[in-house]
């Protein structure tokens, strides 16, 4: 009897949990769950914007002048790095749909080495704050100051806001990491492609967070 | 979806990121050149939403999901803003 169920053409399909209809809706269920979840992040990294953006608003000219210390060349890199990380996350995305291993390896592989790349070229530019003394603790001199109170502000935001952004690419990278020894394990590619998906939706918002980051701290007009 | 989809949405990113470093070497003042850096990042965005979220093709309850985070957003903006911008118009003794 169950056997004769559990084998109905359209009800069927292997990666099918029992409490949902049929497959097109459990996949709905978990895109639905994880668009919930990112919406969460947005008001999360919305109330740093908005704390940075009232802020830029009330000291505009402070913030262009605190801001001619970030190097632009190393943003622009990292940007460019991010989305070509993207690029390469929506490719094992799509190589897990078609089921094929080697191209989730590589393009996983890709993934993370880019993200790692962004930690390091983030790393050299903070490195470079900490050495001229604009990290806001207690070592913080700015030399002009007249403006140093809102130049402390504006690293403030700064650090508070491409360091939640780095926890984020540091979780990103597990979760990515996590896929890829899956993808190896899985030696018929057999498996589900939905966690890839899914782990695909949070990197790329990590880079839309980045996206809106980087005009607003590297490039703010005179 | 087909990868040349996926290839066509990173170059117009990558087309995008020279548009708002060009962008930003204008003079056209703070308010203009702010708007169109974010106007710029908002379009990046919806690239990135689009297609390699797959919202383009997705059903209309995800549509739905994928709008509010930012619909709200739009909102916590918009009403704080409307209150810092305008309380320099009528300065009140006591308040920044």
């Amino acid at each position: 009897m169950s056997a004769e169920i559990a084998h109905a053409p359209a009800l069927h399909h292997e990666h099918l949990s029992h409490q949902f209809e049929d497959i097109e809706q459990q996949r709905e269920s978990y895109v639905v769950g994880m668009w919930a979840f990112l919406v969460t992040e947005i008001m999360f990294f919305g109330a740093v914007f908005l704390a940075y953006t009232v802020y830029r608003v009330l000291h505009h000219a402070a913030f262009y002048e605190a801001h001619k210390q970030l190097d632009i060349g190393l943003g622009t890199i990292n940007t460019f790095v991010l989305l070509a990380s993207s690029f390469t996350m929506a490719l094992a995305v799509r190589c897990a749909q078609v089921r094929s291993r080697r191209g989730q390896v590589v393009f996983l592989g890709a993934t993370l080495s880019l993200a790692g790349g962004f930690l390091v070229i983030k790393a050299v530019e903070y490195s470079h704050k900490f050495a001229h003394h604009l990290f806001p603790g207690q070592a913080f001199h700015y030399p002009d100051a007249a403006i140093a109170d809102q130049a402390r502000l504006f690293y403030s935001l700064y650090f508070g806001a491409t360091g939640l952004h780095a926890i984020h690419v540091i979780a990103g990278m597990l979760v990515i990491g996590a896929m890829l020894v899956r993808a190896l394990f899985d030696r018929d590619a057999k498996q589900d492609y939905m966690p890839v998906e899914m782990t695909g939706l949070y990197w790329h918002f990590v880079d839309i967070v980045w996206i809106f980051l980087f005009p607003l701290l590297y490039l703010i007009p005179k | 979806m087909p990868v040349v989809l996926y290839v066509r949405a990173f170059l117009g990113l990558l087309l995008l990121l020279v548009a708002t470093l060009m962008a930003a070497r204008l003079p056209l003042g703070v308010g203009f050149n702010s708007l169109i850096a974010l106007a710029i990042a908002a379009a990046k965005a919806l690239i990135v939403v689009f297609y390699f979220m797959h919202v383009r093709f997705s059903s209309r309850l995800v549509q739905i999901w994928a709008a509010a985070g930012f619909v709200w957003l739009l909102i916590m903006f918009g009403i704080t803003l409307a209150d810092y911008i305008v309380r320099s118009w009528a300065p009140i003794a006591g308040w920044q």
